[in-house]
């Protein structure tokens, strides 16, 4: 076990290692001087060599490469060309209403998703799988933006139930946290809801076709120990991928619930750093992505050695 | 030889099930051809009750009415009763009968490797039934489920109870379901098929064990098996199904001496005999097939493996001549399909010589191995997925040939003549592999490994997965192809009634080594080394002579 462990956190060095590279050429190799962008339309060739001497562009690549990584080493990731303040501070402000959102459309997600499948696969073929199987194939077809304004001008404009846009920090005042984030979070949910829905049901029947199914229940055990005990812990690693994959989807897919919701997080941050060309805060916010996807799909190797005993690489 | 019957009296005991003319059907078509048609049977308290047949034949269905398992939406009872102390069991409600089911009736199943929940713990998965049906607290259940598994004859009890039953063998999950099922101390316990997937020995270790804790407890056992031989040792009565119905039943030594039914006597008729046959005249010529010193090891060293090699084969040596048979049995893992598989090179031996058609073929690299190819073909134990669902029989049968550079027409030509030897209906070519039968797909696999004219066939295990009465009739296949054609089978199989009714020459396999070889009659008759006289040992009614009717006459020696 803690050799598995300890292999699979090494792993991760190689990928992080390529992404920093990656992210890196990205940069230096796209078509445009960032200098020339930087300086405008009318400025004079020394105005240019002055910016690129105080962006460090005028060295090699590798002395660049160098220079850049032991910046990253002590966790900085330059300032932003836009705002001149460091991109470090500037995303640790804004991740928190994106991680928290994330959060709670996780676990809406899952509190909704998981039940709904396994009800599906229990009562395959009757209403109820239907009526699942339904909203989940409605649930893929709408495009996220169209659910955010469809929960809006229901649920805040006609019904006036909840506020319309803005966000509240959870560790300030946690109800009225739940209160403005709960649509944004539903409409993120949707998409994932059918998509885990759909999986967990698939994974469950199959499941429920196996003879340890058959032997929990001629053991007179209760249906529910049947379906939770027995058949979801087996069902569950297929529906773990999907849930892990969706989590890191949701981070970077926060863009545009950020904008439709006017929530103050990283999505909006790139959104505005991309239409000024902030090269530094594009740079940081890449690296973050990709940094939360690989941690997630560790966290979700792990788990299926936590799950599954038989798993020992 | 003699027979030892359970020649025991049940007429004084209490009855404790009693089916009467039970029907079941289709759900939601009430129309269509029933799958039960009025089975009655009668358990009596300490009496093992046996339910033979074929598969199809309804004795599972029978055996999941009783527990109210059948499929839900595609199997119900429709008509007749379930006696058990005083109730009818379809009148009862869902959780009237779930609170019978491991307290009352107990179930096991055929396969251990499946049967129990592979993420749980097994002493949990025991103590859940404890769980369910009594209000013990959870020390008193754990102290509980370590008794049961000593009653079992489960080693090192403690750490079974914290195994999974992946680190188990086969032979211990089945004694943890038996530990399961018997926990509560039911009345009634349904075996279904519990020892088939096991092997010889571990069956009568767990055919031993069931009889002992029903004496202990006075359970009644419904056994249902395939197999006329753990018949012959465990039954008390014997009920013989056929196409969802009882056609006879009767105590076993009655039902075994004089079996009124025609099924019945066919089904006995079938049963291979332990005597072994008169071995084929050898032939003169060159041997098809040499093996010297061949070894496979699983896991050799290397930079990525970490855990030790296995060794699957050692020391193997033999020869296969023109028109022989030659028989590997052995129990799992001992070997046999390994060295069959090595033969026929779907896996690379590590060391050791194949010599076949004068070339050694065992390090051939794969484009020089092609032309060997047709030389040995393969059949295959299960024709339920050897052979391709989406292409038609008339596609698998001429690949071979035509990837050999012969014309398609010819190929074609020569699949027709083929399924006419086999016993095929002409129209099958055209037609899916699943239109057929079993048996039927195992005659189309053996046309298909014939069609590449090999000079020797490897059955591995090509019978195994059949009723006996298709068994017999693709055996007597294989014996009329091998006669007309003249070529070597090299026959793998766990069965030694199948081994003594085919082979020439017997190889018993045990541990990656070759522990005797020689005579199908010397080796059943007078077995030298002491594997293999456990092995016949434990082969179960082996003192019995199904086919006809009687115990096994004395073997002259």
């Amino acid at each position: 076990m803690t050799g598995y462990f300890i292999r699979r956190v090494l792993a991760i060095v190689p990928v992080m290692a390529i992404v920093v590279v990656c992210v890196f050429l990205l940069l230096r190799l796209t078509p445009g001087d960032p200098a020339a962008i930087l300086a405008g339309d009318t400025a004079t060739a020394e105005q240019l060599e002055r910016i690129r001497q105080s962006l460090g562009l005028a060295d090699s690549l590798p002395v660049q490469f160098a220079r850049w990584l032991g910046l990253l080493a002590q966790g900085d990731f330059g300032t932003s060309l836009i705002s001149g303040s460091p991109v470090t501070g500037m995303i640790a402000q804004r991740i928190w209403p994106t991680l928290n959102i994330a959060i709670l459309t996780l676990i809406l997600t899952i509190a909704i998703a998981v039940p709904l499948g396994v009800i599906a696969a229990w009562r395959h073929r009757t209403w109820a799988d239907y009526a699942v199987m339904s909203f989940s194939v409605l649930g893929f077809s709408v495009p996220v933006f169209v659910i955010g304004y469809t929960f809006i001008l229901v649920f805040s404009l006609e019904l006036r139930w909840l506020p319309v846009q803005g966000y509240v920090a959870p560790t300030q005042d946690f109800g009225q946290f739940i209160v403005r984030a709960i649509l944004p979070c539903l409409a993120l949910a949707t998409v994932f809801i059918a998509l885990i829905a759909r999986m967990t049901r698939t994974s469950m029947l199959e499941v429920l076709g196996e003879d340890f199914i058959r032997t929990a229940r001629a053991k007179g055990i209760k249906e529910s120990w049947v379906l939770f005990r027995h058949a979801l812990r087996n069902a569950a690693v297929p529906i773990l991928t999907i849930i892990g994959t969706g989590f890191a989807l949701l981070i970077g897919g926060a863009v545009v619930t950020e904008s439709v919701f006017n929530i103050p997080g990283i999505g909006r941050l790139t959104v505005d750093a991309i239409l000024a060309r902030d090269y530094p805060v594009i740079q940081a916010m890449t690296l973050l992505t990709s940094g939360i996807y690989v941690l997630i799909n560790l966290l979700i190797d792990l788990s299926y050695a936590f799950i599954d005993p038989r798993i020992r690489y | 030889m003699t027979v030892q019957f359970k020649n025991r009296s049940f007429t004084d005991a209490e009855v404790v099930l009693d089916v009467r003319d039970l029907t079941v059907g289709f759900a939601g078509h009430p129309d269509a051809a029933t799958v039960l048609g009025g089975v009655s049977l009668r358990i009596r308290a300490g009496e093992t009750a046996c339910v033979v047949g074929e598969s199809g034949s309804g004795k599972s269905v029978t055996s999941l009415s009783i527990m109210g398992l059948l499929p839900k939406g595609s199997l119900e009872a429709t008509g007749g009763g379930i006696g058990f102390e005083g109730r009818n069991l379809l009148d009862l409600g869902p959780s009237a009968i779930r609170a019978l089911r491991a307290h009352k009736i107990s179930m096991i199943f055929q396969e251990p490797m499946t049967a129990l929940n592979p993420l749980m713990r097994v002493g949990e998965q025991i103590e859940e039934v404890l769980e369910a049906h009594t209000a013990l607290p959870a020390r008193d259940r754990r102290t509980r489920v370590l008794d049961m598994l000593a009653q079992v004859h489960l080693p090192d009890i403690e750490r079974i109870y914290l195994s999974y039953p992946h680190q188990l063998s086969g032979g211990q999950r089945q004694r943890i379901m038996i530990a399961m099922a018997l926990i509560l101390e039911p009345r009634l316990l349904i075996a279904d098929e519990p020892t088939t997937a096991l092997d010889v020995t571990t069956q009568k270790q767990i055919l031993g064990l069931i009889d002992e804790l029903q004496q202990r407890h006075g359970t009644a056992v419904l056994f249902i098996t395939h197999d006329m031989g753990v018949v012959a040792d465990i039954a008390d009565t014997v009920h013989v199904m056929k196409h969802g119905r009882i056609v006879e039943n009767g105590a076993i030594e009655t039902v075994l001496r004089q079996p009124r039914d025609a099924y019945t006597k066919q089904l006995l008729r079938a049963v291979p005999s332990l005597t072994p046959r008169t071995p084929r005249d050898t032939q003169e010529g060159e041997a098809i097939l040499t093996v010297q010193g061949l070894q496979k090891v699983y896991g050799e060293a290397g930079i990525f493996s970490r855990s030790r090699p296995h060794v699957a084969a050692q020391e193997v040596d033999f020869t296969v001549h023109p028109g022989r048979t030659v028989g590997i049995v052995g129990e799992s893992g001992s070997g046999k399909s390994t060295v069959a598989r090595c033969i026929v090179r779907l896996i690379d031996p590590s060391s050791g010589k194949i010599r076949i058609a004068g070339t050694d073929i065992a390090t051939l690299p794969p484009r020089a191995l092609k032309p060997y190819r047709k030389h040995v073909q393969i059949v295959f134990q299960d024709p339920f997925r050897s052979l391709n669902p989406r292409w038609t029989i008339a596609r698998s049968l001429i690949e071979g040939p035509v990837n050999l550079g012969i014309d398609r027409n010819t190929a074609l030509a020569r699949a027709t003549e083929l399924l006419a030897m086999v016993g095929m209906p002409e129209d099958t070519l055209e037609r899916f592999p699943h239109q057929f039968s079993g048996g039927q797909r195992q005659r189309i696999a053996i046309a298909r490994a014939l069609a590449m004219e090999p000079s020797l066939l490897v059955a591995d295990e090509a019978v195994s997965g059949l009723d006996v009465s298709v068994q017999a009739q693709v055996l007597a296949l294989l014996s009329d192809l091998q006669a007309k054609l003249g070529i070597a089978i090299l026959f793998i199989t766990h069965d030694l009634r199948v081994a003594a009714q085919v082979c020439d020459e017997v190889m018993v396999m045990q541990k990656g080594r070759i522990v005797e070889h020689d005579t199908a009659a010397n080796v059943l008759l007078r077995p030298q080394h002491d594997y293999t006289r456990a092995l016949i040992g434990a082969a179960p009614g082996r003192g019995w002579d199904f086919a006809n009717f009687r115990e096994l006459a004395q073997a002259s020696p």
